[in-house]
């Protein structure tokens, strides 16, 4: 159904720790014409990357937010249908004093149906290019300006712009900066005033306490030291969303726990031998492949029971147990350039086939980048499987908060030293895997560790035919 | 100092550089008797014999190969092309023997190739072209094209002192329109140096030749600071004197007589692009000719030459951008 009134497509929530997300790309115009769930929009947050679909049908009538900036979860994006703007697009800055003025408008249009100009309205729909300050941050800021403005510490939202639609250019902001500006402000456009700092809270907190930071004038903010151009033989590329929350994540993980790494050797030969068994009925009567890593889900949960600090987490100064896992696994992106780990909720009451379908499942939309940022919040132990490149070892990084983290590795035949029912020893070819715990030493002790993949790896080795 | 058109610049750094050396000579159709197509030449034959300036036959290959091979023997010829569009005739001689030879085996190949270029009085297609961006594509050549008589006389002497082949774009709609203070003595402009045509602070706009002036007429037309840079020459060219201006005013116009695709001015914005990125306060804006010849008619061809109020509008957008 075309709509008459106006209908807002506003920044998603993408599970609950998100709390803003960037405009990757627009699927369509303002004019164009959309059908209700039709993709709209495609947004980056750190957790994932999907597309959004428009929430009714009607035509495009504006756009608020362009690609690549980034805005905090309900901030109004576009409208669909309605009456379209008379003159520019609306500046529809979330600013707090801009927001009551956009929702009286919106309002006014669903009473006001199809009346071509619901009266009053304090419209911010302003043609002239005054110094429109809700609305010059959002517009393009040219090189020399963001140049300036990082050399100044300035945020260019706060100068007004005399440019193409308010548009801040280079003489503008070089006369903020003559004018004394102080660095990156909140509202009132007034540098004399904020350049004397203004004692609110006089020494309020401890003696460290930075001076208010409006007093602060960062003396031209040195631009990062990663900006810069590329030496012979180099090529840059800007990191994604998804690297940039990899390097912060890893980063902070390294930084909080105390990683350990203990490992052991575990003989697979059993689990080989059921898993070519169940290969073929799982495939025809499910179509589901069990693999190893669905076997290994399945012990881990299982011996995770006994060792509940593994699945735990450090909190504060409380120790968090669970009555229940949420498994991560840490699949590849289809083209190699990231890696998310999603997990499986409750896991531990999955069967060897829920397991096996879940974990397939759940890879398949990683790669399609299908997962919904639930998908990869709340874990509580995770395993990572780089054997499949035939690596027999590793230290993977924990995922945060989590207090462990499995790794599993290529399962090679190797000759191994068993002992037969006599007691006596002899040589035999066996199927056999790697299995390493990183856990977190704050927590958990090597002693529990050590405990925890030797019940592990008794669990997979004492495999029975009708285990599941 | 004396007031000298454009053209009798150009005469005057030719007669000068041939009085002062025995090996400057100058070859070309009509050069001699005639004086030249245009009279660059006149009188030259009475002061300097018919061996000093030879009437060569209706062959731009045979003068353009002459020229190099004299050149290769020690002598310091000047070639005149009636027209630049002919060039193209001589091509194999210029650019696969004269750019390379150099490189190739070490030896000089110091010719002077003179070329009427330009349009802006019905010349039509075969006789209105500005073809230096054909040839700023040439490693081994230098193309000068300079604006004002004072630069043509010094950038004529300097192209016949270089030890490279050196291509002499001179705009015939500057020849006898242009005047200007000329010195009387001997002097060089520097090849590879650009000038402030006019000095500004809002806006540059980079551009050669006779677009110099179509640029000044702009400049009266719009409420801003316009700074004008004269490359004078386009190979090599003087990257920074163009990157000190954007840097001053970061809005950009790069302005050529010449057609747009592949056009000299595309290699100036990539450069400034590269350069001065985060100096920009504007896109860098391109006026050219369009992609098609020259026309004719006088109307066609005034729409298709760039002109001061286009020139202005363009100016207008960057400076409200």
């Amino acid at each position: 159904m075309a709509t008459n009134t106006a209908v807002d497509v506003v920044m998603p929530q993408m599970g609950v720790s998100v709390s803003e997300g960037t405009i990757t790309k627009w699927s369509k115009s303002v004019g164009d014409t959309i059908e209700a769930d039709e993709t709209l929009l495609e947004i980056s947050t750190d957790k994932v990357d999907t597309e959004v679909p428009s929430p009714a049908s009607g035509v495009v009538t504006e756009i608020l937010v362009q690609e690549g900036e980034t805005v905090e979860v309900g901030t109004v994006l576009a409208r669909i249908g309605g009456e379209a703007p008379a003159a520019a697009p609306a500046p529809a800055a979330p600013e707090p004093a801009t927001q009551p003025a956009a929702e009286e408008a919106t309002a006014a249009a669903t009473e006001g149906q199809a009346a071509p100009e619901p009266e009053p309205t304090p419209a911010p729909a302003a043609h002239a290019p005054q110094p429109a300050a809700a609305d010059n941050g959002k517009a393009f800021v040219s090189p020399v300006v963001a140049r300036i403005a990082a050399e100044h510490g300035i945020d260019p939202t706060q100068v007004p712009g005399t440019g193409t639609g308010g548009r801040v250019t280079k003489k503008d902001i070089v006369a903020f900066v003559e004018a004394g500006a102080s660095p990156a402000q909140p509202p009132a456009p007034e540098p004399q005033a904020q350049s004397t700092p203004e004692p609110a809270q006089p020494v309020a907190s401890a003696p460290a306490a930075a001076p208010a930071p409006s007093a602060a004038k960062p003396a031209a903010a040195p631009i990062p030291a990663t900006v810069g151009s590329a030496q012979a033989g180099e090529t840059l590329e800007p990191m994604s969303a998804m690297r940039r929350g990899i390097a912060e994540h890893m980063r902070r993980s390294l930084d909080t726990s105390a990683h350990v790494t203990s490992a052991i050797e575990v003989d697979m030969t059993r689990v080989v031998q059921i898993r070519e068994k169940l290969k073929k009925e799982y495939q025809a009567a499910y179509g589901v492949n069990p693999t190893y890593l669905a076997f290994i889900a399945r012990a881990t949960i299982e011996t995770l029971r006994d060792y509940p600090w593994v699945n735990g987490e450090l909190r504060g100064d409380q120790i968090v147990t669970r009555n229940y896992v949420n498994l991560g696994f840490a699949v590849e992106l289809a083209d190699g350039k990231g890696l998310i780990v999603p997990n499986l909720k409750n896991a531990e009451t999955l069967n060897l086939l829920g397991m096996a379908k879940g974990i397939a499942e759940i890879a398949k939309r990683a790669r399609d980048k299908k997962l919904t940022p639930d998908d990869v919040a709340g874990g509580s132990f995770t395993i990572t499987n780089p054997g499949g490149y035939g690596t027999f070892h590793g230290t993977p990084v924990i995922s945060q908060p989590q207090a462990g983290i499995l790794g599993t590795y290529a399962i090679v035949k190797r000759p191994w030293v068993i002992t037969d029912e006599d007691g006596a020893d002899a040589i035999a070819i066996r199927s056999m895997m790697n299995l390493t715990l990183t856990y977190d030493h704050r927590l958990v002790d090597g002693a529990y560790a050590g405990r925890f993949l030797r019940d592990l790896r008794e669990r997979l080795q004492g495999w029975g035919e009708t285990d599941y | 100092m004396a007031e000298k058109t454009y053209l009798q610049a150009i005469s005057d750094g030719l007669r000068t550089e041939m009085r002062r050396d025995n090996r400057v000579f100058v070859l070309g159709e009509d050069v001699g008797v005639y004086g030249g197509a245009f009279k660059v030449t006149l009188g030259f034959q009475e002061e300097f014999g018919s061996w000093r300036v030879i009437d060569a036959p209706l062959s731009e290959t045979a003068i353009v190969a002459g020229a190099t091979g004299a050149a290769m023997m020690g002598l310091r010829p000047v070639a005149e092309m009636q027209f630049a569009d002919f060039v193209s005739c001589a091509w194999d001689h210029l650019v696969t023997v004269a750019a390379k030879q150099r490189w190739r085996a070490g030896t000089p190949v110091p010719i002077v190739l003179r070329l009427p270029s330009g349009g802006g009085f019905s010349g039509g297609p075969f006789h209105s072209q500005n073809p230096e961006s054909s040839f700023a594509h040439i490693p081994g050549l230098k193309c000068v094209c300079p604006a004002t008589p004072e630069d043509a006389k010094g950038l004529m002497i300097s192209a016949i002192e270089d030890p490279n082949p050196v291509l002499f774009f001179e705009h015939k709609h500057l020849y006898r329109r242009i005047k200007g203070e000329v010195p009387d003595e001997r002097y060089t402009t520097p090849i590879g140096k650009a000038r402030v045509h006019q000095e500004g602070d809002d806006v540059s706009v980079i551009t050669w030749g006779a677009m110099v002036y179509t640029a000044e007429e702009a400049a009266k037309l719009v409420d801003a600071s316009v700074e004008i840079i004269d490359l004078r020459t386009v190979l090599p060219w003087d990257k920074q004197a163009v990157l000190d201006s954007v840097r001053k005013t970061s809005k950009v116009l790069v302005l050529h007589e010449d057609t747009r695709t592949g056009g000299f001015g595309g290699e100036i914005a990539a450069t400034i692009a590269e350069e001065a990125f985060e100096d920009l306060d504007a896109p860098v804006r391109r006026v050219t000719a369009p992609d098609t010849p020259v026309p004719f008619s006088p109307v066609l061809e005034k729409a298709f030459i760039p002109q001061a109020e286009g020139v202005a509008n363009a100016l207008k957008e960057l400076i409200s951008y």
